[in-house]
């Protein structure tokens, strides 16, 4: 028997799930505002809503001040760089893990997993050492480098789930079919994984391009992704908010939009394994 | 060529041991049939011949050669598993012809191969469809189909009908056992219906936890079960055991009488019972008879035989089919 939902139960569920939705957007949609006010505007006391006068000069000044383009190009390369390679090397991985088991497997995927949670800021020093002695500092291999490592556990735990769900019986068949390791993971695995892998690499680029602490360390100009020319307006001079707002709006701005277009395969990523 | 031997094999999952010392003989173009009790190591023996399991221990050559170092793919054998098991991203045609590709046939001879397959296993209009498009007993010949297109030593099967229902599962037994024939390729099939067993086999091989009881042709293992196991195993519904009296009246320590060797009259016979239970399928009845000092015996009576339960009947069992066993279990010789 289907449960019956009265009216009222529902109008206050739906409204409770516009504000709380709205909660959860107004900082984005504040930030947007802001970035189309004056600096003065955007300290006004009581802050203004919506009647104040809308200009687009914070635009115009940072594109002036600061090249966007050439920091959304470095934001595509680390992030679509460093998620490149770290498929490269967990497909294998979680292959291995997920049908070729050992006993310490589980141990290793808690221990992969468990790196995440030492603070970055914990290994900054030996890090940026290296980076400099090796000259590694500001170039995309270098951070490259570092944000695939930095996401790599998450990949590997990712990707495990899904091939977990592939019936092991196809991987038996395509090897009683004569198929080597590798034609096993490129006919086999790999075409029926494209839904895990997309979700794997949607949820990496995102983390890879909101990705800020070693960015910011490690990087100037050269390299410097989004997030460093974030940064650059909060500067010693004094906060610009509506400038900051500006800058911040351009930099999220591509990756919401890779966001909203991919809804469906992100919540299936995010919510793999608690519904079938 | 596709003759297999076994040759002390084992094989242990930590230190569970799943098989052991199996020794068997399986000719070129024999079809075995391999059945046993849930659990008792068919399908692992299967998998070990297969090369998806490596032995712990003996060796297992096909046609003379020790394979037990080969992966899979070397060994030339395919198999069909219970669960199809297809390539659930690709057409059917692909599908079949999955393994010719692997083996880097050109894609013409390869098409023509897949084609001919499709033919005999009446797939020809499903070829551009995927599995998911089909339905079970179609999934279940694209997967014969995949097995027969590379012309291995040895079909392996694995309870390949056991997802299908009834009447489907007679028509795919049959045809696989018409494909068998004309292929004249070995088969190692492992089942637990006894009828797939009894109609396919040239050899049956009975399993017991994980090792074989007793190796024979279907009547040889129904006429001379070799001990107490195999006896209860072999046949539908099961032989009646007795012991006690009645037995050592034979000299056995137990009795064993198929139900379809006891004659039942209401009026005279060797066992007096009631029946418990009675089954009328028209072709046969089945009673369920408890006999005083001798226990709960099955009975099949050919056609109608019109008793019901509480009446009293008389049982009779055919002196000629009587199977003695010793108290180890074994079978005494010279059944009388
Ligand atoms: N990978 C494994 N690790 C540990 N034990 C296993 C493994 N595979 C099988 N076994 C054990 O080996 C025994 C035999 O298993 P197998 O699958 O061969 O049985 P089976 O005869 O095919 O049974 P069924 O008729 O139910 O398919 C079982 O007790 C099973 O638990
Ligand atoms: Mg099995």
């Amino acid at each position: 028997m289907a449960r019956r939902i009265s009216t009222t139960h529902r109008v206050t569920a739906t409204a409770a799930g516009w504000l709380v939705g709205f909660l959860i957007f107004f900082p984005i949609l504040w930030m947007v505002l802001t970035s189309f006010k004056t600096e003065l505007d955007a300290f006004s006391t009581p802050p203004q809503f919506l009647f104040f006068h809308w200009t687009t000069e914070n635009y115009a000044i940072v594109q002036e001040r600061s090249n966007y383009l050439h920091h959304a190009m470095n934001s595509i390369i680390l992030a679509f760089g460093s998620t490149a390679v770290a498929l490269v090397v967990a497909i294998p991985a979680a292959w291995s893990m997920a049908f070729a088991p050992t006993k310490r497997t589980r141990d290793t995927l808690l221990w992969m997993l468990s790196t995440k949670m030492m603070p970055p800021v914990g290994v900054l020093v030996p890090i940026y050492l290296l980076f400099r002695d090796g000259g590694l500092l500001d170039t995309h291999i270098g951070l490259i480098m570092v944000e695939f490592l930095a996401n790599l556990p998450i990949v590997v735990w990712m990707l495990y789930t899904y091939f977990k769900e592939i019936p092991k019986d196809i991987l038996e068949a395509a090897r009683m079919d004569g198929a080597t390791i590798g034609k096993e993971l490129i006919f086999v695995l790999a075409p029926m994984a494209v839904p895990g892998i997309a979700s794997t690499v949607l949820l990496n680029v995102i983390l890879a391009w909101n990705e800020a602490f070693w960015t910011l360390n490690l990087t100037t100009v050269d390299a410097a992704p989004l997030t460093t020319f974030i940064a650059s307006y909060s500067s010693p001079e004094g906060l610009f908010w509506a400038k900051l707002s500006a800058a911040s709006t351009l930099a999220i701005a591509p990756i919401l939009v890779l966001g909203w277009f991919s809804q469906k395969q992100l919540v299936r990523g995010l919510t793999f394994g608690a519904v079938k | 060529m596709g003759k297999i031997e076994l040759v002390g094999v084992e094989k242990a999952f930590g230190n569970v041991h799943v098989i052991r010392n199996v020794h068997l003989q399986v000719e070129d173009g024999e079809f075995v049939v391999f059945v046993g009790p849930s659990g008792c190591g068919k399908s692992t023996l299967l998998r070990l011949i297969a090369g998806l399991e490596d032995t712990t221990g003996g060796k297992i050559l096909i046609d003379g050669t020790d394979v037990s170092d080969t992966p899979p793919a070397k060994r030339g054998l395919s198999m069909v598993f219970q669960s199809y098991a297809l390539y659930p991203h690709m057409s059917v045609r692909s599908n079949i012809g999955f393994g010719l590709r692997m083996a880097g046939m050109p894609k013409e001879e390869r098409n023509r191969k897949v084609e001919a397959a499709a033919q005999v296993l009446n797939l020809t209009p499903y070829l551009d469809r995927r599995p998911g498009q089909l339905s079970g007993g179609q999934r279940q010949r694209v997967a014969i189909g995949r097995a027969i297109v590379r012309e291995p030593k040895a079909f392996l099967f694995d309870e390949p009908l056991s997802n299908l229902d009834a009447a489907l599962r007679v028509n795919m037994r049959l045809e696989i056992a018409r494909l068998q024939d004309t292929l004249g390729t070995t088969a190692i099939y492992v089942t637990h219906d006894q009828i797939e067993a009894m109609t396919l086999a040239d050899k049956i091989v009975v399993l017991s936890a994980g090792q074989i009881e007793q190796v024979g042709s279907p009547l040889e293992l129904y006429d001379h079960p070799a001990n107490l196991f195999v006896a209860g195993f072999i046949g539908s519904p099961k032989m009646n055991f007795v012991t006690g009296q009645a037995a050592a009246a034979r000299g056995a320590a137990t009795i064993g009488v198929r139900p379809e060797h006891i004659a039942g009259s209401r009026t005279d016979g060797e066992w007096a019972g009631t029946v418990t239970v009675a089954e009328h399928v028209g072709s046969d009845t089945f009673l369920y008879v408890a006999v005083p000092g001798i226990g709960d015996i099955t009975m099949r009576a050919v056609g109608e035989f019109a008793l019901k339960p509480g009446e009293s009947v008389y049982l009779t069992p055919d002196p000629d089919r009587i199977h003695r066993f010793d108290a180890e279990g074994q079978a005494m010789l010279a059944a009388r």
